[in-house]
């Protein structure tokens, strides 16, 4: 219940800012760090409870935003149309990944799911409906809803996306599901002996995480104007999106979310202050740097913290 | 007596290796069945074959007469069994309680209050009340091998697989396990053993069965068993 309030009086906030006359970046840049809100909290229902580290990150965002440009170029669907079909074509590749791929366990998986991203880069590369390799120039539509920009009405949706997810990865975590996505990560023998079905649970997983991937794609032709695979399928979304939440720290949901709202602030802010370059290794450096000096990441350190002090 | 597993003709290889070699058991209900050999005999694989941690293996195995040979472990283990682990496999982000709860959650269907109480009880038979909350990777020993079999007691087991839940544990710690599976049997759940402490095994057992190089060299009481020229030459040689 104390959840739902916080959650609500949160998007109350988001609408609030994106109805205020303030400068237009801070929509444009909130709409990147709450689309890695997103990531790395679909990233974490299955990285980070299951253990299962998934590197095909680009892939689940291009079918999403791919999608979005179909369904876009074909019958001028709404953005929700395009979020939702995004959704559920990325969940259902998350599905057929899952399938061919979740009974790989460890570095086998993972390198399973980077091919997915090879793979359907290629394709993409060749099919001209959406761009080709060259990419596709998209006029916004001037529907605005009550906003008085695109990029705001866009802030807002993302605003949304990102509670949505977040509330989805707390549900689970809290669920049967959840419980039995840690055991997994803790022990897939002993777990399938305590009664656990750890391919479905982890078809599961991997179906939900990949429908939010895709649900965070979605908007981004939009947000840009423009796709094209390059960008769509840059595998420092998989750097980022498992970074965030080792950083936060995975055992709980809050964990991506600290983790994408502080990564993803200090790259808009060295974006902006020093170059887009320096992105990746910002993140880079602060994953090495956590990984050895605190691998439960800033809910670990707390945790500690917390301990010590009593 | 009325037979709740039948093992027939298993045939388990791993490539060109031949780990078991048409093994056939039948387990009773309500039975303490021992199961010894020396290290590398099979006992573990027969073990992975019937809990279904391996479904690739020839032969059939039946459980309250029923084919199980196909069904996944975590099938098998809401058919009835459950097993504990030769190197204990915790949970280890999960407290002692949680680690029962995935038990009650997946066999059972619920993990509410009920379930939590049921869950107490059992860490009481064991003795481990006072460790429900504690993160199941801080306890010793012999508090992982009783944590184990409550988590297996948790899937509320037909048959109950304990395998050499007592190794690496004292004297008075091995009797403590010991006591924990005579009383769970008297609950009525049939038991296999696998054990290295002879001790334990002749103890405990009301049958016992031989393994070596993939098959059955012998079975029968404990006291014949040791007797046995056949397992004497099994474990120390011609």
């Amino acid at each position: 219940m104390k959840y739902s309030i916080y959650a609500f009086i949160a998007l109350l906030g988001f609408l609030g800012l994106s109805l205020m006359n303030v400068n237009e970046y801070i929509f444009f840049a909130g709409f990147v760090i709450l689309q890695f809100v997103v990531l790395a909290t679909a990233w974490n229902i299955l990285g980070g409870y299951a253990g299962y580290v998934n590197f095909g990150v680009p892939a689940f965002i291009a079918v999403g935003a791919y999608t979005a440009v179909v369904l876009f170029k074909s019958i001028s669907a709404p953005l929700v149309v395009q979020i939702i079909g995004g959704g559920i074509l990325a969940g259902l590749l998350g599905l057929t990944v899952g399938l061919l791929t979740l009974k790989l366990r460890g570095i086998f998986f993972s390198i399973a799911t980077v091919a997915v991203v090879f793979i359907l880069e290629t394709v993409v590369m060749n099919w001209r409906y959406v761009g080709g390799a060259t990419g596709l120039q998209l006029t916004r539509p001037q529907d605005l809803w009550i906003f008085d920009t695109y990029t705001r009405m866009l802030f807002f949706v993302m605003a949304v996306l990102a509670i949505g997810s977040v509330s989805i990865a707390r549900y689970i975590q809290d669920s049967f599901l959840g419980r039995g996505l840690r055991a997994v990560r803790d022990s897939e023998e002993a777990a399938e002996c305590s009664g656990v079905p750890t391919l479905k649970i982890k078809l599961i997983a991997c179906t939900i995480s990949g429908a939010l991937m895709g649900i965070a794609g979605a908007p981004m032709p939009m947000y840009l104007s423009y796709i094209e695979p390059t960008a769509t399928f840059n595998l420092n979304y998989s750097i980022s999106a498992l970074g965030m939440p080792i950083i936060g720290g995975t055992s709980h949901w809050i964990g991506p979310v600290i983790g994408a709202l502080l990564l993803a602030t200090i790259q808009q802010v060295v974006t902006v202050t020093v170059s887009n370059e320096l992105n990746v290794l910002v993140v880079g450096v602060l994953l090495v740097l956590f990984v050895v000096l605190a691998p439960d990441g800033i809910l670990g350190l707390i945790k500690k913290w917390k301990q010590s002090s009593k | 007596m009325e037979t709740i597993l039948e093992v027939n003709n298993v045939v388990k290889q791993f490539g060109g290796f031949t780990a078991l070699s048409g093994v056939n058991v039948n387990v009773h209900k309500g039975e303490r069945l021992g199961l010894i050999g020396p290290n590398g005999s099979g006992k573990t694989t027969l073990i992975n074959c019937i809990s279904g941690a391996f479904t690739d293996y020839e032969g059939a195995i039946h459980f309250n007469g029923q084919d199980i040979s196909k069904l996944k472990a975590h099938e098998r283990t809401k058919r009835g069994i459950a097993r504990s682990f030769q190197i204990p496999r915790p949970f280890s982000s999960m407290t002692v309680m949680e680690n029962l709860l995935v038990p009650f959650a997946f066999v059972g269907g619920k993990d509410g209050p009920e379930q939590q109480a049921e869950a107490m009880e059992i860490l009481r038979g064991m003795g481990l009340a006072d460790k429900a909350f504690v993160q199941s990777n801080q306890l010793s020993q012999v508090e992982l091998r009783k944590m184990e079999l409550a988590r297996a007691m948790a899937a509320k087991p037909k048959l109950l697989i304990s395998d050499e839940a007592m190794a690496g544990l004292s004297g008075n710690e091995v009797d403590e396990v010991l006591e924990i599976l005579f009383d769970l049997n008297k609950l009525g759940i049939t038991i296999i053993m696998i054990e290295h402490i002879m001790q334990a095994v002749m103890k405990f057992s009301e049958r016992v069965i031989c393994l070596d190089a993939g098959k059955i060299i012998c079975e029968g009481t404990p006291e014949n068993i040791v007797k046995n020229p056949d397992v004497q030459r099994a474990y120390l040689g011609d």
